[in-house]
This record gives C-alpha cells, sequence and structure tokens, in this order.
C-alpha cells in the first residue's frame, strides 16, 4: 500500500504540470491584456511596460521564464498591485482562507457524521421524513443564499454577530461565514453517513456478529462503523473541492480579506501571474487533499486499493 | 430479460406514485410558466425604472406585487426573468454539455483499449482541475455577460460526469448478444453508435440530465453573484441576490424574493430529478 501512495504522490507532479499549462494556454490565449485600462497610457508607453513585464516575447519562451520562476518559488509580479509579489499576496490571504476552509471542514465532520449516525439509529418514519427534507433543503440552499440569510437573522435582527467584516485575532467574524460553509456540507455528510450506516446494518456479516451474541454497541463500533464510513471517507474528495470553491462566495459575501477575491479579480484585471499563482495553489491543495482523502479511505478498507 | 417498453411504463408507474416528485413537478410547472407568460401582465418591464416608488417594500405601491429595488424596478417581474434566464441557460448549458459528454463517452467506450484509455485520462485530468476556476477564467477572459459564452462556459463543466457515465454503460453494453449480431451484419461503426448504443444509455442520463440542471442554475447563479455572469440590467437569480444582499440591512424584501425563487426552483428541480432516479432504479430506503 505504502508504494502505491508514494505512487499516486508521484503523479501530482505531472498533473499539476497539465493544470499549469492549461490555464497559462487559456488565460494567454484570451483577448485583453492587463494594461488596458491604464489612464492616458500612450502606445509607446504600454509597449515599454510590456517589455519589462516580459510580456513582449513569444508566448512559448514565457511560458519556460514562468516555469523557472516556478521551480525557484517566485510566482512573479502581480501586475495590477505593483508593489507586491503574488508570493506576498497569497502569503497573507491565505492562512484567512485557510482556517475557514478547516474550520467549516472540522464543523461538519463533527456535526454530520454523529448526526447520521444517530439518523440511522433512530428509526421512525417521521425522522426519515425530517431528513429527507434536510437533505433536499442542503443542495437547493447555496452559500451565497445561506450567508446573507444567517447575516440578516443573527446580524441585523438579533445582533449577536457581525454582519461581515474581518479584525484580525477576533474569531466572532468567522462564525456565520464558516457556519456558512459548514451547514450544506454537514447535511450532505449526514445523509451519506445514514444511508451508508443502514446499509452496512443489514449486511450479513453483521446480522452474524449479532448472532454470535455480540452487544449492540460493540457490534455498532467495532464491526458496523468502519466499512460504514467508506463512503463518507470517499465523499471527503468532492468536499474538498466544495470547500475551495465555495470559500470564494463566503469571503465576497462576509468581506473577508481572504485569497478568493485575488482569482476573480485577477481574472478581470488580467492580472495574469496572480491567477496563475492562485490556479496553482489551489489546485494543489485540492489534489493534495484529494489524496488524503484517498489514502483515508485506503485506511478504513484496504480493499479498495487492490484495483 | 426485460424489453426497453417495460423499464418505461414502469417507471412512469413508479413515478405517477411518488408525491413528492408530483408536486415537484407542478411547482415547476407553475414556475416556468408564471416565469414565461406572467411578465406580459405587469405594466412594468425588467427594466423600467419607477421614480415614484424607489425601493419599496411588497404590497405597499401601485401594481409593485413584490415590492421595487433601490432603483425602482419591479421586483416580481425582475425575478421572474431572473428565473426565465437561469431555466434557459441551464437547459441549453445541459443539453451542450449532455451531448458531448454521451458522444465522448460512447465513443470511448466503443473504441476500447488506448483509445478509450486516452480519452478517459483526459476526462481524469479535467476533473481534478477546480472546475469553478476555470469557469471563472473562462468567462472573465471571453466577453463578459455574453450569454452563449456563459452558457458553453458551463457545459463545459458537466459533460465530464456524463462521459464517465455513458462510457460505463456502453462497456457494458458491447457484450450483450445484439451489438454482435450488428457487427456481424456489418452494420458500420458509426451506425452502431447512433442507432444501438446511445438510444440504450440514454435511460441513466436523462435521470442525470434532470440533476444537472439544478447543478447548471447553481453555477450561474454563483458566477453572476460574483458579478460574472449575467450582468445588469439583466435579472438574473444570482445577481438579484447579490443585490438584494448588499440592502438586506433596509430593505430585506431585496433578498428574500429572488432567495425564495432560487430555493423553491432548485428544490423542486432536485426533487424530480430524485424522483426520476428512484423511479428508473428503484432501492429500498
Amino acid at each position: 500500500m505504502l508504494k502505491l501512495a508514494l505512487r499516486r504522490v508521484a503523479a501530482l507532479i505531472p498533473t499539476l504540470l497539465i493544470i499549469v499549462t492549461v490555464s497559462f494556454a487559456i488565460i494567454r490565449l484570451a483577448p485583453g491584456g492587463p494594461f488596458d485600462e491604464e489612464q492616458g497610457a500612450s502606445p509607446a508607453v504600454r509597449a515599454n511596460l510590456e517589455r519589462v513585464y516580459g510580456l513582449d516575447q513569444p508566448l512559448p519562451v514565457q511560458y519556460l521564464r514562468y516555469l523557472r520562476g516556478l521551480a525557484r518559488g517566485d510566482f512573479g509580479p502581480s501586475l495590477r498591485q505593483r508593489d507586491f509579489t503574488v508570493s506576498e499576496l497569497i502569503g497573507r490571504g491565505l492562512p484567512l482562507s485557510a482556517t475557514l476552509g478547516l474550520c467549516a471542514i472540522a464543523l461538519a465532520l463533527i456535526t454530520g457524521i454523529p448526526s447520521g449516525i444517530a439518523a440511522a439509529l433512530w428509526r421512525s418514519p417521521r425522522a426519515d421524513v425530517a431528513i429527507a427534507a434536510i437533505g433536499a433543503l442542503g443542495v437547493a440552499l447555496p452559500s451565497f443564499v445561506i450567508g446573507p440569510l444567517l447575516a440578516l437573522v443573527f446580524g441585523v435582527h438579533l445582533r449577536w454577530l457581525p454582519v461581515a467584516g474581518w479584525e484580525a485575532g477576533a474569531p466572532r467574524y468567522l462564525v456565520l461565514p464558516v457556519l456558512t460553509l459548514a451547514l450544506p456540507l454537514a447535511a450532505a455528510l449526514s445523509r451519506l453517513t445514514r444511508a451508508s450506516l443502514l446499509e452496512v446494518l443489514r449486511a450479513p456479516f453483521v446480522r452474524s456478529a449479532r448472532a454470535r451474541g455480540l452487544g449492540e454497541a460493540r457490534v455498532l463500533w467495532h464491526h458496523a462503523l468502519r466499512p460504514a464510513l467508506l463512503p463518507v471517507a470517499s465523499y471527503l474528495g468532492p468536499a474538498i473541492a466544495f470547500v475551495v470553491t465555495g470559500s470564494l462566495v463566503v469571503e465576497a459575501v462576509f468581506g473577508l480579506p481572504g485569497t478568493g477575491r485575488y482569482l476573480v479579480q485577477g481574472a478581470i484585471d488580467r492580472d495574469y501571474p496572480l491567477v496563475m499563482g492562485m490556479v496553482i495553489v489551489y489546485g494543489a491543495l485540492t489534489l493534495l487533499f484529494n489524496l488524503l482523502a484517498d489514502l483515508a479511505c485506503g485506511w478504513l478498507d484496504p480493499g479498495t486499493w487492490h484495483e | 430479460m426485460s424489453s426497453r417498453r417495460g423499464l418505461w411504463s414502469d417507471a412512469r408507474r413508479r413515478l405517477r406514485r411518488d408525491r413528492a416528485a408530483r408536486t415537484a413537478l407542478v411547482l415547476l410547472a407553475v414556475m416556468a410558466l408564471a416565469a414565461l407568460i406572467a411578465p406580459v401582465f405587469s405594466p412594468w418591464s425588467y427594466d423600467t425604472l419607477d421614480w415614484q416608488h424607489l425601493a419599496r417594500p411588497p404590497g405597499t405601491a401601485a401594481a409593485h406585487w413584490l415590492g421595487t429595488d433601490r432603483l425602482g424596478r419591479d421586483l416580481l417581474v425582475r425575478t421572474l426573468y431572473g428565473v426565465r434566464l437561469s431555466l434557459v441557460l441551464a437547459i441549453l448549458a445541459s443539453a451542450v454539455s449532455l451531448l458531448i459528454g454521451v458522444l465522448w463517452g460512447a465513443v470511448a467506450g466503443l473504441a476500447g483499449g488506448r483509445v478509450d484509455g486516452a480519452m478517459m485520462r483526459f476526462v481524469d485530468v479535467l476533473y481534478s482541475l477546480p472546475y469553478l476556476f476555470v469557469v471563472i477564467i473562462l468567462t472573465t477572459l471571453f466577453t463578459r455577460g455574453s450569454l452563449i459564452v456563459l452558457a458553453l462556459a458551463l457545459a463545459a463543466v458537466g459533460w465530464l460526469t456524463t462521459a464517465r457515465i455513458v462510457r460505463t454503460q456502453t462497456l457494458a453494453l458491447k457484450r450483450r448478444e445484439f451489438l454482435e449480431a450488428a457487427r456481424a451484419l456489418g452494420v458500420p461503426p458509426h451506425a452502431i453508435l447512433l442507432r444501438h448504443i446511445v438510444p440504450n444509455v440514454l435511460g441513466p442520463v436523462a435521470v442525470y440530465a434532470t440533476l444537472i440542471v439544478p447543478q447548471m442554475i447553481l453555477f450561474e447563479s454563483f458566477l453572476s453573484f460574483l458579478g460574472l455572469g449575467v450582468q445588469e440590467p439583466q435579472a438574473s437569480l444570482g445577481n438579484l441576490i447579490f443585490a438584494g444582499a448588499q440592502e438586506m440591512e433596509s430593505a430585506p424584501w431585496m433578498l428574500l424574493v429572488p432567495a425564495v425563487a432560487l430555493v423553491l426552483l432548485l428544490l423542486s428541480l432536485n426533487l424530480l430529478g430524485d424522483g426520476l432516479r428512484d423511479a428508473f432504479d428503484p432501492r429500498e430506503r
């Protein structure tokens, strides 16, 4: 299994390379440049700017220069925010975005999985309907709807929490954003855990465990839970993707100075290095977490590794 | 071996008994009809500015049943326009992505071997890209606000899963006797593709199609919320919610009206999709 894991880690680099290449191609091939909106820039000035940033060279040359910079860990300067390099910008925003994402995932796991287990164990037709309803709502309430609604209730009407913004070291500003990001995920995890556990509890090996006289609690914890969590673990991959993309909206809704706005604003401004940097960082994080999720699957059920 | 007719009539029967799906279908039909026809009955168009009634709550101003926004535009009409736009874009994008996905998956499955491997490896790589990023990049870099580009960008994301599903189905079909017979009779490959494979994979694809439409609505609203999709003064549920969120403290109805519309739309589409999926492939809950 270790060999497979290492092979998967090694496969990250080529995939990342493809991501870089495809993004580079898409961004450069699009019309418009970073200096189109320069006030009062004559063509000569614009040509000069392009020369300074190396944008006048043929594309393959620019591509190789960029790769060489990457190898050194240099993402290049930001074309719009001229006093900063891309690394500095991302470095400033990433801690907040990472905190947001990790807290949301943690909250979703802590609330989603146990509630799913509880729902599976508490069999009643009314509970089933309630759970189906919550599940349906979870899909129909996107984060950019939940966010403002939560802000409306808790920020404007009840005044318990700030509506938006961020103050360093004041966690109350993170409560609503984390909640917004975690709720749909928790609903999905809860549904998944419940369905999966129900199915496992019907399996023959559980029946034989009970027949052997094992107590219900032991049957549950020791035998049924591990295979039941397998679909949940494999859902963690898409869940990470959801958190990554969802954080864009949550940061926009709550005005958090994370990295999310860099992608959107960078794409609008044609700030090539910034957009590339964002794509690479987020792409790498997504790949990494997908790998971790796969490893978790492998730990839960080693059978999945022998594909 | 159940005949194809048996599957569809069975499914129809199961669907008729599913109350949630029936309610969803009715709700959906009502919303679609309202979105298409109702604006005709209102004196306001989606971009008419009513200077006398700026930011009025629902029911307080003349013929503004759901109130007006900050610029005096009727909220009901704008929301209905938003529903219409979202539905049209989503259906268009879904249709394109299904077309591409079905063809890609069927060709890959039928071809097999290295062609299949290459085609699906391509799908896997695209799958690992954070798809929204691609969509964001695509929509910002080409004419912002162009609806065709938006629909294509959305479609570019959706075809991947369809391709996977279709390929698996094709591989299963490949081993069936009727395909061997067709090949033995000398039917050319493209005819095998169109005449035999595509009709038979449409079952699971149809179910997935109903689930992909709400996903497209979600993407489009997402993008419009971020300012990358539908632009002002056109109304999309996404940018209506964005505008409403900004006015939320003083004019909550501007947020609630489009939000409720979006939630109802998504709910009914998802319930209908779930109902269809259960009708075609019933499992004990």
